[in-house]
């Protein structure tokens, strides 16, 4: 079950930050979550492989070759910030 | 002419009754006047100028079924330079550099977009409550939700706004409000349609589907949204059948299989009387009836709810405040950034399902939860398969209840509970349907049929000739 340590962890790994104020209820809320998860532990699944895809296909691949047009001007349109064709970011090395 | 089937439409436009101006003018204008919230974003000028190209096709006569038909597509799929939100502010501001294979199809197909329709938050959700843009009203009764996450879909369908639209099925999303607003979805085989430029929430779950009056209307439609595409890697190369080509197929000898776990408790009475004087029209018209059992079916809910959000938790990562999409003011620096970014753009929901998958799949705990319900789904999956041996199609409720009311569930857990019905077609792969079966207290109750893999025509057949002796689909509110 998840404590206040672990929500911590759960955040950070999940890049998001939780308002002190709602730091209970989200815990709640994640513990009844994984609650439910526990009716799992009633079925014997050994011997039983997991399911990677529906139908059990597998990945379809394709001859390595150049099928995308350079649309970068395109796609950079709708950024936050850009420039000199990068993704503008905080300064991460000073 | 808003109670009109695609079907009547198309040929009232070939008869020239009325142009396809005039009548995307008349949804336009029932939109503008309805309160039901069922649209993100009207397309009101493209939609007039898509009619009046499709006028022009008509008058040369180079129609096809669906040239001039105007419809609202779901806002999870990318349409070039219409805003493309997915429900969540994160988006609000994504105006979609490129057409999703579904919207380009349809476009293709001379269709008319009026908008695009409400919907849960990247799909998560079975009110439509969790829609960064507001909750939708259900056409029946405005203080009830239409469900979710389609909700602004099937409202605009049973509301008489559009003649049909698009949605997505990742755990019921079709079938659980097409069954709350009265109306015909199917959600098709996993891989049936393509997903490119669908705003992924769970990848081995998601499929689109059509949301229409008929069944005859979701063949029409089915027909001009499946097929191959190479830009999605888990699309089928099956062959496209024409999905109207069997509709009027007699049904006599179909084996009906009936999952006893279905019927059992949680199922609201009333619901329950509805869905078995469906089946008993079945049986009247020459259907055999058999009680099936389907063991791990209850472990759907479990299941599902670790597998999807841990391809959520992996899908909505992209999601960073960097490429696209919503980014906070004044980052103090690049964690600062992503921090705030997604926990300001991310609504409660969403941020819940992202933190149970981020957890299910960190170290220690994988096994216990992710390997754990991917080897349950094979369970869920291989019930299915023994059914299918025994019988054509099942059947039994989409919805424990009907529409409840808007704001009813305080948390999370309950609503998912209601999701009983619908989950395991998603979890196994399988097409699925909801078609309105009868009425508790004025509101709409839908029958699920669920078929074999690549089942669609058969699905379909099935609906028709249910709707040939019944007429709760013509039914509007």
């Amino acid at each position: 079950m998840i404590n206040d340590t672990e929500l911590k962890q759960i955040a950070n790994l999940a890049k998001l930050s939780i308002d002190a104020d709602a730091q209970n209820e989200t815990i709640k809320d994640l513990n009844a979550i994984l609650d439910l998860a526990t009716q799992l532990t009633e079925i014997n699944t050994d011997d039983i492989p997991p399911m990677a895809h529906p139908l059990h296909m597998t990945q379809r691949l394709r001859a390595d070759v150049v099928t995308e047009t350079d649309q970068s001007e395109l796609f950079q349109s709708i950024a936050p910030n850009t420039g000199n064709q990068h993704y503008l970011v905080p300064t991460v090395i000073e | 002419m808003h109670t009109k089937t695609i079907a009547e439409l198309a040929q009232g436009l070939k008869n020239k009754d009325f142009s396809s101006v005039e009548l995307t003018q008349h949804y336009l204008d029932r939109i503008k006047a309805s309160d039901l919230n069922a649209f993100i974003t009207i397309t009101d000028e493209l939609a007039l100028q898509q009619a009046k190209s499709a006028d022009e096709k008509i008058a040369k006569g180079e129609a096809g079924k669906l040239t001039g038909i105007p419809y609202a597509h779901k806002d999870i799929f990318c349409t070039k330079g219409v805003k493309t939100s997915a429900g969540s502010k994160m988006l609000d501001n994504f105006i979609a550099p490129y057409d999703a294979t579904v919207s380009h199809k349809l476009n293709q197909s001379g269709l008319v977009m009026l908008g695009k329709s409400n919907m849960d938050e990247f799909a998560m959700g079975s009110s439509n409550e969790n829609s960064f843009y507001g909750a939708v009203k259900n056409p029946w009764n405005t203080s009830k939700v239409p469900g979710g996450s389609s909700g602004g879909s099937a409202a605009a369908v049973a509301g008489g706004l559009s003649s049909f639209a698009t949605g997505t099925d990742t755990g019921g999303s079709i079938r659980q409000p097409a069954s709350l607003c009265g109306i015909t979805g199917l959600k098709p085989t996993y891989g049936r349609i393509s997903r490119y430029g669908m705003i992924a929430y769970a990848s081995s779950l998601d499929q689109a589907g059509p949301m229409t009056k008929t069944a005859e209307d979701a063949a029409i439609v089915l027909n001009a949204m499946a097929g191959f595409d190479a830009k999605d890697s888990t699309a089928s190369e099956q062959d496209v059948p024409d999905y109207t080509a069997n509709l009027n197929d007699a049904i006599n000898g179909l084996t009906i299989g009936l999952p006893k776990e279905f019927f059992a408790d949680g199922l609201e009475d009333a619901v329950a009387t509805e869905v078995m004087n469906a089946v008993k029209e079945f049986e009247a018209m020459g259907a055999i009836i058999k009680e099936i059992s389907l063991p791990n079916s209850a472990y759907a809910i479990p299941t599902y709810y670790i597998v999807a959000p841990c391809e959520c938790s992996s899908n909505l990562s992209r999601m960073d405040g960097v490429r696209y999409g919503y980014r906070c003011d004044n980052p103090k620096n690049l964690e600062d950034l992503y921090l705030r970014s997604r926990s300001e753009g991310f609504g409660a929901e969403v941020k819940r399902r992202i933190m149970i998958g981020a957890y299910a799949l960190s170290a220690g705990y994988y096994d216990a939860y992710y390997l754990k319900a991917q080897k349950t789904r094979h369970l869920i999956s291989n019930d299915f398969k023994k059914a299918f041996t025994e019988v054509d199609v099942i059947m039994g409720p989409v919805s424990p209840t009907t529409a409840f009311d808007l704001g009813s569930f305080k948390d999370p857990v309950s609503m998912y509970l209601a999701d009983i019905y619908t989950l395991s077609a998603n979890l196994a792969g399988l097409p699925a349907m909801s078609i309105p079966a009868g009425f508790s207290q004025k509101m709409p109750v839908g029958l699920q049929l669920i078929g074999n893999y690549w089942s669609e025509p058969k699905l379909l057949n099935i609906a028709h000739q249910f709707q040939q002796q019944t007429d709760y689909h013509a039914q509007m509110p």
